[in-house]
């Protein structure tokens, strides 16, 4: 099979032997006698809105059970990981680089691991519509670490069917090797997941590329392959190059297609998913259990660097007990070393983004020499996987003119981390790219904002503008109408009274229909109608609300009325109190 | 001589003529440079600046009656903005016009409101609902943070609280940079 | 606590520059084989006047000494100044110019990575218009002894002497012998005929400094320090230019080979038109300024007052650098072409 080239891309040291020694253990262990195990599930895991808690304090939860519904469907739902009691709902610190809260549902593990009723989801029997749902629900997200909600990238692009259904397992970063062992170990069962996403997206094929550095990995998955008797699927090796597990990449690598930043992969004929997510569309389809769990990898500075099936929620001290982080541990990242963030804490919980917890130590990740100027020898432009320029993203980021650096594509960058690698000045490229984008995005929801401020200011002046005029027209049709009302009176008096009478009493009723532009009403009846209107009206002002009050709100208002009072004294002292 | 004079006169007349012509058939309709300050302005309505309007502000700024250094809310950004738009020089917030201050949203406490409706005709963004003897709030995603509403309550029921920053609306900060930062430029 | 990646490569702007060093081994060891020692004298005048100049510099601006004295890029500006100045100049002349390219052309921008102009150019360029006489000073090619080139330098020889001792560059050679009284009937081939300073290709000992540069250079490219695209592109429209010229008249214009390695071209080719700072970025923009150089160069060179035409050529180039980088942005991945879809 013919294979494609991305230009840039680097070869670190890739440290993956020292994981996929052991086979996958459980974190944590399931019965663990008189110990507490609390988990710390956080309701915003994925891309989109937060989902609402379904449950507080004080409620059992089984194991799989939704505790946070999606919040439209650009969300996911959350489940409870086990079985157990809600301790609380509450702001714990996340897995993110600021080390801030987010709401998040404890839960106190009974240790009983009671499953809900699960039924397995027969898509065939069901709408795409329907599946798409099942699946939010089910809080299938990407498990490659950009945790995009699954659901939205099923569906087929133009046409109704995809030409290529691309799954990842290149994982190309060094240290992480959760996609190699799941490939190793439950090879059958992702195949399982990639039928599904095939099925559902009418793909012509199925391309499952994985780096030339996992030949067991490459081995298990052709074997699952060969045994399903699947035609349409193939395993292919790509050549190992960071970062040939970038989507975009990787789509090249297999297809040769190029997908720009900003434009659906569907469209293109191409969608690319995580082994992972593929393991867990198979979960949550075939066996309906909701995604729960998933492999992170524990590598780094640890006496043992290990894979792990960790129930989400799981604080990571609890995780890395069983690796035994060792004494010099300086931090701890989530992620691998090119694209990691650094974690606040250690009692922040695993999250369906984790994909690898990346113990570090001065030794292993050494401070960076200091930052020189940039001398524009052009290696990250060399290096970079999106072709962009880094060091001229560099000079507009770090001066500030964000606008220029949109113009040279800066929302192209993948932050691979490759220009920052290669920089022979130690410049932290990335972490200006990282400040530019927030400010850039800070810019553009401040003007949406003042955008709507001024519209709804305007709409204000307008409808101000308007009230005035209606009122000055109803004040001269008042005029007119007395005037009218008084002529009248002089000509026939006896029967005016009951007209107008009547007249009032039919306005009462019909008080909340719109009232007609009085000045523009040719006869005077109308505007003798309309005048009667207007004084029914200001007789009604008085607000039924005010009639049943008790006595604490009488109390209130004549406190009240009484600060109004004083406020007034000495606003305008020489004014009697009630002007 | 009087052939370069001759060139020279052509040449300005001809010039002449189409500037002339290009200044009626593109003509701009309105006050571009009121859009564009206005655009500057962050549409807080607060009227610190001493006109009932962001872009009252922006008019009185075009017409060149104002100063660029009266919005608070727009702070030093704002003015630096405004002098590059303007080709005016950069000076400080005026004190006199108020404080920069971090945006904060109006609260109500629901708690001590009458539903007397006064915030509600304060209020230049419509974005405090309630009905006369009824409880108010505040939409929090329209409130500009402008205060009008704060001294007209008769209760004293509204508070000022700060934006607080979180997962979502959390920066990246500018990069430290190593090298000792330049003293003598 | 640092942000991801974690990982670097093991490089540094002082690797990159001491190879560069490295790399112009190979000529200076030509230069001194055919014209003695006094350039090795030239190069440690103008080391450290360049490292003085840069300590003084970086205290007045309070920047750190140790990390940027010890980079090596102040290094590289002064090996290329002495190299592409007369070795038999005057101590002086290197000092000072060497002074003009740290503090004027470097530090005054702004310092390392900020200029525009290539400083060692910058130097030359000015040196030649203001002291034309001192840059004419080329030593002959009978090697006369490093005593004698010592007092010369350092002015303690007899000036009288000193016409007998220096010789002009073979692409000076030429243009006196074209541009003479009689230049009516000399031509290309009688003016490098009986001229002592020819050698096979073209200058007597100046072909081999240039092919001790070209080894250097292209080292260089292998390393991956610079890029192919450079040089190639400056070498190449030199020849193609040079070839053109001198089939089509070979009586007034000088042959392809002639002009890659009688003068500095081999020297510019790998280390002063490849000067990431004041170069082009972009690869294609890389070859326009190369090729614009290349054709300025010999432009200057065919026709113009000064005998070698780089270092003005390099400057008239460097002012359309960000011009040129603007309008040769590479196709960024995913996108149709170049500077398309900005907003798309």
């Amino acid at each position: 099979m013919q294979l494609f080239d991305f230009n840039g891309g680097v070869t670190p040291e890739y440290h993956k032997e020292a994981s996929t020694q052991s086979p996958i253990a459980v974190s944590p262990a399931p019965s663990r006698n008189g110990l507490k195990n609390f988990l710390v599930i956080p309701l915003h895991q994925s891309i989109g809105g937060t989902p609402r808690p379904l449950v507080s304090a004080g409620d059992r939860v089984l194991k799989g059970q939704r505790i946070g519904a999606a919040d439209g469907d650009m969300s996911s739902a959350v489940h409870a990981s086990t079985s157990g009691q809600v301790v609380a709902v509450e702001m714990r610190r996340m897995p993110h680089p600021s080390g801030l809260s987010a709401l998040c549902v404890v839960i106190e593990a009974d240790g009983r691991d009671e499953w809900i009723a699960r039924q397995p989801f027969d898509y065939h029997q069901h709408t795409a519509a329907e599946t798409r749902d099942y699946l939010r629900d089910a809080g299938v997200v990407g498990l490659g670490g950009a945790v995009f909600p699954t659901h939205l990238k099923i569906s087929p692009g133009k046409g109704g069917k995809l030409d290529t259904l691309i799954i990842n397992g290149a994982e190309c970063e060094p240290f992480i090797t959760c996609d190699d062992l799941l490939m190793r170990e439950r090879a059958e069962a992702i195949i399982q997941g990639v039928v599904i996403l095939r099925d559902l997206l009418a793909a012509g094929r199925a391309l499952i590329g994985i780096e030339d550095n996992k030949p067991q990995a490459l081995a298990a998955m052709t074997a699952a392959v060969q045994a399903g008797g699947h035609q349409d699927m193939a395993v292919v090796a790509v050549p190992t190059r960071y970062p040939a597990g970038g989507a975009k990449q990787l789509i090249r690598v297999l297809t040769g297609i190029e997908v720009p930043h900003g434009k659906r992969s569907t469209d293109y004929g191409v969608q690319c998913f995580n082994v992972g997510t593929a393991y867990a569309i198979h979960e949550a389809i075939n066996l309906g259990q909701p995604l729960i769990s998933r492999i992170v990898t524990v590598a780094g500075n640890v006496a043992a660097p290990r894979n792990y099936a960790a129930l989400i929620g799981t604080p990571l001290h609890t995780l890395l007990a069983n690796s035994q982080p060792l004494p010099d541990t300086d931090r701890l990242i989530m992620g691998g070393p090119m694209m990691g963030i650094t974690l606040p804490g250690d009692e922040v919980p695993v999250v369906k983004a984790t994909n690898c917890i990346l113990v570090g130590s001065p030794r292993l990740f050494p401070p960076p020499p200091p930052e020189m100027p940039c001398i524009r020898c052009g290696e990250c432009a060399k290096a970079c996987p999106a072709d962009l320029q880094p060091f001229e993203l560099y000079w507009f980021s770090r001066a500030k003119i964000f606008g220029k650096a949109q113009e040279y594509h800066l929302f192209d960058c993948i932050e691979c981390g490759c220009c920052a690698y290669v920089c022979p000045s130690h410049i932290p490229l990335v972490d200006y790219y990282r400040f530019a984008k927030s400010e850039i995005w800070a810019n553009e929801s401040e003007k949406a904002a003042a955008d709507q401020a001024r519209e709804q200011y305007e709409f204000r002046q307008l409808r101000e503008a308007r009230e005035a005029q209606e009122k000055a027209a109803r004040l001269a049709a008042r005029t007119a109408a007395g005037r009218a009302a008084a002529t009248n009176a002089l000509a026939m008096a006896p029967v005016t009274a009951p007209a107008a009478t009547s007249a009032a009493a039919s306005a009462v009723t019909s008080a909340a229909t719109p009232v007609t532009e009085p000045a523009q009403t040719p006869s005077p009846q109308a505007a003798l109608i309309a005048a009667a209107l207007e004084r029914a009206r200001a007789q009604q002002v008085q607000p039924a609300n005010t009639t049943n009050l008790t006595p604490e709100q009488q109390a209130e208002i004549a406190a009240i009325e009484a600060r109004r009072a004083q406020i007034r004294t000495q606003a305008h002292p020489h004014l009697p109190p009630d002007d | 001589m009087l052939a370069a004079l001759l060139v020279m006169a052509l040449g300005a007349v001809v010039l002449g003529a189409a500037l002339g012509f290009a200044a009626v058939k593109f003509r701009v309709e309105g006050d571009p440079l009121t859009e564009k300050i206005d655009a500057i302005l962050p549409q807080t309505q607060c009227g610190q600046c001493g006109y009932p309007g962001c872009k009252p502000y922006a008019a009185a700024m075009a017409k060149g009656e104002a100063d660029i250094n009266q919005c608070p809310p727009g702070g030093d950004e704002g003015i630096r903005k405004l002098a590059d738009l303007l080709g005016r020089e950069y000076k400080p917030l005026s004190a006199e016009h108020g404080v920069e201050k971090p945006k904060a949203l109006a609260v109500i406490d629901e708690q001590r409101c009458i539903g007397c409706t006064l915030c509600i005709q304060a209020c230049p963004v419509d974005a405090i609902v309630g009905a006369a003897k009824q409880m108010h709030t505040v939409i929090a995603a329209q409130c500009t943070g402008c205060e009008l509403c704060v001294p007209v309550c008769p209760v004293d029921c509204i508070d000022m609280v700060p934006v607080a920053e979180n997962i979502t609306t959390w920066k990246w900060k500018y990069p430290v940079v190593a090298i000792k930062p330049v003293t003598t430029q | 606590m640092n942000n991801s990646p974690y990982l670097r490569q093991a490089t540094s702007v002082q690797s990159v520059m001491l190879r560069v060093l490295f790399a112009l081994l190979p000529g200076i060891a030509a230069y001194v084989w055919f014209f003695g020692a006094a350039i090795v004298l030239q190069i440690v005048l103008a080391s450290l006047t360049a490292l003085a100049a840069e300590a003084l510099v970086l205290h007045l601006r309070g920047k750190p000494l140790a990390i940027f004295l010890t980079d090596g890029s102040a290094l590289v500006t002064a090996w290329l100044i002495a190299l592409s100045f007369p070795p038999l100049a005057p101590w002086w002349l290197v000092v000072l110019a060497t002074m003009i390219a740290i503090i004027v052309a470097k530090h005054l921008y702004g310092g390392l990575g900020q200029n525009p102009f290539n400083p060692a150019m910058v130097a030359f360029a000015l040196m030649i218009v203001a002291y034309p006489q001192f840059m004419s000073r080329w030593p002959g090619t009978d090697a006369i002894d490093f005593a004698t080139q010592w007092q010369i330098i350092f002015g303690l020889h007899a000036n009288q002497a000193l016409d007998a001792l220096t010789m002009a560059t073979p692409l000076d050679a030429l243009r006196t012998a074209l541009h003479s009284t009689n230049a009516t009937t000399v031509t290309v081939a009688s003016a490098l005929a009986h001229n002592p300073a020819i050698g096979l290709m073209a200058g007597r000992g100046w072909e081999w400094i240039a092919a001790g540069h070209l080894i250097g250079g292209l080292w260089l490219v292998q390393q991956r320090i610079i890029t192919w695209h450079l040089p190639t592109a400056f070498l190449a429209t030199l020849f193609l230019l040079a070839g053109l010229a001198s089939t089509i008249n070979p009586s007034e214009f000088a042959g392809p080979l002639f002009h890659l390695f009688g003068g500095g071209a081999m020297l510019a080719a790998f280390f002063i038109v490849t000067d990431p700072v004041s170069a082009a970025t972009t690869p294609y923009g890389k070859l326009i300024f190369a090729a614009g150089v290349a054709l300025l160069t010999w432009i200057i060179r065919s026709f113009g007052a000064y005998p070698d035409g780089i270092a003005f050529a390099v400057l008239l180039m460097n002012i359309a650098v960000p011009l040129i980088d603007m309008a040769t942005q590479p196709r960024v991945f995913g996108h149709k072409k170049n500077g398309s879809n900005h907003h798309g």
